[in-house]
């Protein structure tokens, strides 16, 4: 019962947390000066007929953004972009998402299978030379912006030995951005399960384990990675809002034709209704991961009582 | 039958007490101890001198276009100098005798001098990094110890809002913001002293009061609820203290540990947000460069200058990875019990 009341607290506030994304966007654009769906910039007739027809710019504000929100919720309709004619925000969004999804998920699962190992290993041979390393690499790229990494990779791999393309729509050319992607959430993800890991070693079950004659590799994985598994769950929420944030610059360092990049290009040309849709969209991703990642975590252990 | 002796004077004086350190000095002792943060201390010193005083020392501006002399036609041969490289009319006057400070990092494609560029953004994404973390701490500390303080409904409100805005996905409302107060406001301040600051590095500012508070907020928070219920607070109010005087007084200098902690962590993550801002385009405005708009005009021309591309990002890491392995350090040092991997 306690675990249900807090599913749904926990949900209530990820709604919340949705329509307070889409309303601040909704009135924030309204301080660019003439409006979001203007701009500043003269716009094609069409585009001006379509945007007048859609949102009822001569209509009062609150009306505005009941249609706004209403489009979203029903059709997940973003309106037309300013910018590429004659194609809707959500198609814009769409084929964006069909380049970046594949991307972030096959870094979040490199990022997960390679930091469980290294956080493992770290653990098990603590202040020993492979720990030490692996310490020392991690604590070297948590302090790494994606956009020096991925800059770094791409002088490294693609100009001073041209092994891999630089341009991500080209064959092989998705390696690099997700390795890039990979790296922060890999180094983030060892820490944690190396200190958890370290945390469950010392407890009193592992000595009973052991002391009953289990194998080394019985307690590993039957009793101490299971449990040092838990706080790494807590983190795959963030690690996919960090994948999110880190594929605008990394589409754009790699030439990626992905969200991310469509997103960058349209907060430089002012494509507002483009900017709009994409944040909320994100915004829906990340929040979505969130709420998952804390429901999974709930449920996986039930010692842990909310408040 | 020594045991039964009487006592030496020296044995009955009271034995001298250890000198008693203050929290700062009990602190510092145990940075000192720590190499590597101590390294990290000496490291960010001298890119803080060196961002303050070089622009001074240095002979040429960071947005002195040198090919660009009044009266004369541009000379485009300082334009894309590679580092120590000289322009024609530089080593006309070279042959002719004259010294020319050299380009350590040569010139950039308008013919500015990088080194100084570098230099110059380092000072940008460093004050940015400090004075964001001030305002963070600022409102965090003030918002945080009256929920905490007060309690009841004032804390439930503030921490409902604190819930939410701790649930928004921080990146993207920074660039949704970003974006728009980058053209409400360069209108708005156009003529005062504030556009000259630039309207991107103060929606910067705004972004971080508005957004980046919560998690001071609740770590204050929390110190304040457990001091609260301390005999000191409630002597404090026997003795007639106001609630902000014991706020004040008594309960954040009780926090400093971790106020100061905290403030040091957010430090690089201010920087780190910055360049990836600067990055994206939204941060600071031309011709003032940060390390993070640096790298990004670089990014361009990484096949013929790759060396502007990787010094910026050089300096950026570096300072990112000094700042954290001091802050890990204060941590250490001054607030063991906040470590949490």
């Amino acid at each position: 019962m306690q675990t249900f009341a807090y599913l749904l607290k926990r949900i209530a506030l990820a709604v919340l947390t949705i329509w307070v994304v889409i309303t601040l966007t909704f009135f924030v654009m309204r301080a660019v000066p003439g409006g979001p769906f203007l701009g500043e910039k003269a716009l094609t007739q069409e585009a001006m007929d379509a945007l007048q027809a859609k949102y009822g710019l001569d209509k009062p504000l609150p009306q505005q953004y009941i249609t706004y929100l209403k489009d979203i919720v029903t059709r997940l309709d973003f309106g037309p972009s300013l910018k590429q004619r004659g194609r809707t925000v959500s198609k814009i969004i769409g084929q964006g998402l069909g380049v970046s999804v594949p991307l972030g998920l096959a870094a979040a699962a490199i990022a997960t299978a390679a930091g469980l190992t290294l956080g493992a290993v770290a653990a098990l041979r603590r202040n020993k030379l492979p720990d030490r390393l692996i310490m020392a690499l991690t604590t070297t790229f948590v302090s790494m912006p994606s956009f020096i990494i991925g800059t770094f990779l791409l002088y490294l791999f693609a100009i001073e030995l041209p092994i891999l393309p630089a341009n991500g729509a080209m064959a092989g050319g998705r390696i690099l951005p997700i390795v890039t992607l990979a790296l922060y959430p890999t180094a983030y993800i060892t820490r944690l399960t190396r200190s958890s890991m370290l945390d469950v070693l010392g407890q009193d079950y592992i000595r009973t384990a052991r002391a009953k004659g289990l194998s080394g590799g019985r307690i590993l994985f039957g009793h101490a990675l299971k449990n040092a598994l838990l706080p790494v769950i807590t983190y795959l929420g963030p690690m996919i809002a960090n994948i999110v944030t880190g594929s605008l610059v990394v589409e754009q360092i790699f030439a990626t034709p992905g969200i991310g990049r469509s997103f960058v290009s349209s907060i430089s040309n002012r494509d507002y209704p483009m900017i709009m849709g994409t944040t909320i969209v994100l915004s829906v991703l990340i929040v979505t991961m969130n709420l998952l990642s804390d429901i999974v975590y709930k449920l996986v252990d039930p010692r842990i009582h909310f408040k | 039958m020594e045991d039964f002796q009487p006592a030496l004077r020296e044995e009955t004086a009271t034995p001298p007490t250890a000198r008693s350190d203050s929290f700062f000095r009990d602190g510092a002792v145990r940075l000192r101890k720590n190499k590597v943060a101590f390294t990290a201390f000496f490291v960010i010193i001298l890119i803080v001198l060196g961002a303050l005083l070089l622009p001074a020392l240095w002979p040429y501006r960071y947005d002195q276009m040198l090919g660009n002399t009044p009266g004369k036609p541009m000379d485009p041969s300082f334009n894309d100098l590679p580092p120590f490289g000289y322009s024609a009319t530089e080593y006309k006057k070279i042959e002719a005798g004259e010294k020319v400070f050299p380009h350590i990092f040569g010139t950039d494609a308008s013919g500015r001098d990088y080194f100084i560029r570098v230099v110059y953004g380092t000072r940008i994404s460093l004050a940015v990094g400090f004075f964001a973390s001030i305002i963070v701490l600022l409102v965090g500390l003030s918002v945080g110890s009256i929920a905490g303080f007060f309690g009841g409904k004032t804390d439930l409100t503030i921490m409902r809002i604190v819930d939410i805005i701790y649930s928004l996905p921080d990146t993207l409302m920074v660039i949704l913001l970003s974006s728009v107060l980058k053209s409400a406001l360069s209108s708005a301040f156009s003529g005062t002293v504030l556009s000259r600051l630039g309207s991107n590095l103060i929606s910067l500012f705004l972004v971080f009061a508005l957004l980046y508070w919560v998690s001071m907020a609740r770590l204050i928070r929390g110190q304040i609820l457990s001091l609260r219920e301390q005999e000191f607070v409630l002597s404090a109010r026997s003795a007639g203290a106001g609630a902000f005087w014991i706020i004040r007084r008594h309960l954040i200098p009780n926090c400093i540990g971790v106020v100061v902690v905290s403030t040091a962590l957010q430090i690089p993550s201010a920087i780190f947000t910055e360049s990836y801002l600067s990055f994206l385009g939204l941060g600071v405005n031309a011709p003032m460069p940060s390390l993070g708009s640096l790298a990004s005009e670089a990014l361009g021309s990484i096949h013929s200058y790759p060396h502007r591309l990787l010094i910026p990002a050089l300096v950026i890491s570096l300072i990112v990875l000094s700042l954290n392995l001091l802050g890990d350090g204060l941590r250490d040092a001054f607030d063991p019990k906040q470590r949490e991997f």
